[in-house]
């Protein structure tokens, strides 16, 4: 339904996404997920025809978006982070100036905007100026807006951002019930967001594809793999080369403690592995005193940290801990 | 209804409904009967102590002087008339595009299956529309003058006058909605207009005197000149042409400014 191959946007110099490549099958549902700037929002905006790619293609509904625009787009209802909302309007006579400039027929005009409406719940607040909602009432008719014409594909921006936990509630459920019938791409950098919502997530950093999965294998690939702590006196150096030598370590990090000598280690491990005893017999085999040894799971926040994040790792680790 | 139009009255729809509930839209056309009333005012008590006094130089030395005062009324309105649109119409466009670029809802125009000529078409005619609505109540003011006054005054300049008028507003109109395009501020988009609009009426004032080259392409920008001719009654190829061609260049303008929004953003 969504073809997106080596799509790169630059704005002079500065490079907002690089070589993305994606497929989204019908039905499907789909998040992006990233820390803010990844360039999800470019990302989106070129798939929806507001933005020219700088190179690469992007086929909707097998329409190039840049050259069978018009044909795109009606295929697309997009809400984006900002919803786009007339104050002014009401919320009927704003769905149907949506309906109208995407094209829907004028007979078919008037089921649609109430089909749109009840899919939001928001039929006791038809005929109320859109100025006197509340943001998250705000938030279900730009909702409603990008589901008006009936859309194949749905791309929403952020569509749970600056919502109470209630109305986050609401919109994650909306979202699992276009599954099936629209294919939904949407935003967030909101980690259970994917999971409770997603078919397959794509995880997108400084503008590159970090990872793809489902969110299923990704809990599970969270759930096995592990992280254990050490505190410790000894040759740094010697340490590293030590616990990496131990099959199934994967990332070592040191960190010198502030009392003479001291070090603080975060030893990643492959999932389903328990390396504990091993670390520590390789540790006290080299002589050095060991104070303290301890497992922690890697939470999903963890890992899509670890894939996002600028920072060192220690810091990120640390943070974490 | 063709695709292209239904798109176009999709938009103009949309921007008279926004007129309708804007208090800017009932300033402006406050504004304009005000001054336009006071003017009118003004202009039909000056003229008509004028005609007295000619009358009573009549009765004195006999030969009256050629004095046509509904004709002279008529020049001198819609010469105010101009003006006041020159000063109110910057405040009718400043909100078309840029109110859209702050609410972010131009994103929503611009991923719709419409083009952006439709945009700039259906944006534009609205505000001629409200252009036509602010001069609907001023056909009362030549109603009077065109029943009461004797003799009566040539209707062809009463006809000439409005073209003019109507030619003149659809160029600021045209300029209104292009620079409206290059901001996010109404304010910005308010006052650049009005400059622009300015100084393009008083052009061949500033300009060097006629004979030069550059004097000649000054007297030939000044819109004030164009619009003289009209409110005289004199219909003159140069003038349309030149009012057509400015409001083209504006539609024009505004459709690369739109296209050229997808560039700059980042």
């Amino acid at each position: 339904m969504i073809e997106v191959e080596h799509l790169t946007k630059r704005y002079g110099d500065t490079v907002a996404v690089e070589d993305i490549s994606f497929r989204v099958e019908r039905g499907e549902i789909l998040g992006f997920l990233g820390p803010n700037g990844a360039g999800k929002t470019t990302t989106m905006r070129i798939l929806t025809g507001y933005l020219p790619a700088t190179a690469g293609t992007v086929r909707v509904a097998g329409f190039d978006v840049a050259e069978q625009s018009l044909e795109a787009r009606r295929r697309i209802g997009y809400l984006p982070e900002q919803p786009p909302l007339y104050p002014e309007m009401t919320v009927t006579g704003y769905l149907d100036f949506v309906a109208r400039i995407k094209g829907v027929p004028a007979a078919e005009r008037r089921s649609r905007v109430d089909a749109a409406i009840a899919m939001t719940h928001l039929g006791e607040y038809r005929r109320e100026l859109i100025k006197r909602l509340s943001r998250g009432y705000r938030q279900r008719v730009g909702l409603a807006q990008a589901l008006v014409h009936d859309p194949e594909v749905v791309i929403l921006d952020e569509p749970t951002v600056g919502l109470d936990p209630k109305q986050i509630i609401e919109v994650r459920h909306l979202i699992k019930k276009l599954r099936g019938n629209h294919t939904v791409i949407l935003s967030t950098h909101i980690l259970p967001e994917v999971s409770m919502t997603c078919d397959r997530v794509i995880i997108i950093n400084k503008g590159r594809i970090a990872a793809v999965d489902t969110p299923a294998n990704l809990t599970a690939q969270l759930r096995g793999g592990n992280l254990v702590r050490l505190e410790l006196r000894g040759d740094r150096n010697g340490l590293e080369q030590t616990l990496r030598q131990i099959p199934g370590v994967r990332q070592v990090s040191i960190e010198a403690l502030p009392d003479g000598g001291r070090l603080r280690v975060a030893v990643e491990t492959e999932p389903g592995s328990d390396l504990r005893s091993r670390i520590a017999a390789a540790v006290v085999g080299r002589g050095w005193e060991l104070y303290e040894l301890r497992a922690v799971s890697l939470t999903l926040e963890e890992i899509f940290l670890r894939l996002t994040t600028e920072e060192s790792e220690e810091t990120t680790l640390e943070a974490r801990a | 209804m063709s695709g292209f139009l239904r798109g176009v009255v999709a938009i103009y729809r949309k921007e008279m409904g926004h007129y309708l509930v804007s208090p800017v839209a009932y300033v402006v056309l406050g504004m304009f009967l005000l001054i336009g009333g006071l003017f009118y005012y003004t202009i039909l008590t000056f003229y008509m102590e004028r005609s007295l006094a000619a009358s009573m130089q009549a009765m004195q030395f006999g030969a009256p002087p050629e004095v046509d005062v509904p004709s002279m009324t008529i020049n001198s309105l819609f010469g105010v008339l101009g003006q006041v649109a020159l000063f109110l119409l910057p405040m009718a466009t400043m909100g078309v595009y840029a109110e859209e670029r702050r609410r972010g809802t131009i994103e929503l125009l611009m991923t719709s299956p419409v083009t952006d000529w439709q945009i700039v078409l259906g944006k534009y005619l609205a505000s001629f529309s409200l252009f036509l609505i602010l001069l609907l109540p001023t056909l009362a003011y030549h109603g009077v003058l065109f029943w009461k006054s004797e003799p009566r005054p040539p209707l062809g300049i009463m006809l000439s006058g409005y073209l003019g008028l109507l030619l003149l507003g659809g160029a600021f109109l045209a300029l209104g909605n292009f620079i409206s395009s290059l901001t996010e501020s109404q304010l910005i988009a308010a006052v650049v207009t009005f400059c622009v609009a300015l100084v393009l009426w008083i052009i061949d004032i500033a300009g060097p005197g006629a004979g030069t080259t550059i004097g000649e392409l000054f007297q030939y920008l000044s819109v004030l000149r164009h619009y003289e001719d009209f409110a005289r009654g004199v219909v003159d190829t140069t003038s349309l042409v030149f009012f057509g061609s400015w409001i083209a260049l504006g539609l024009f303008l505004t459709l690369r400014s739109l296209d050229s929004m997808r560039w700059r953003r980042a």
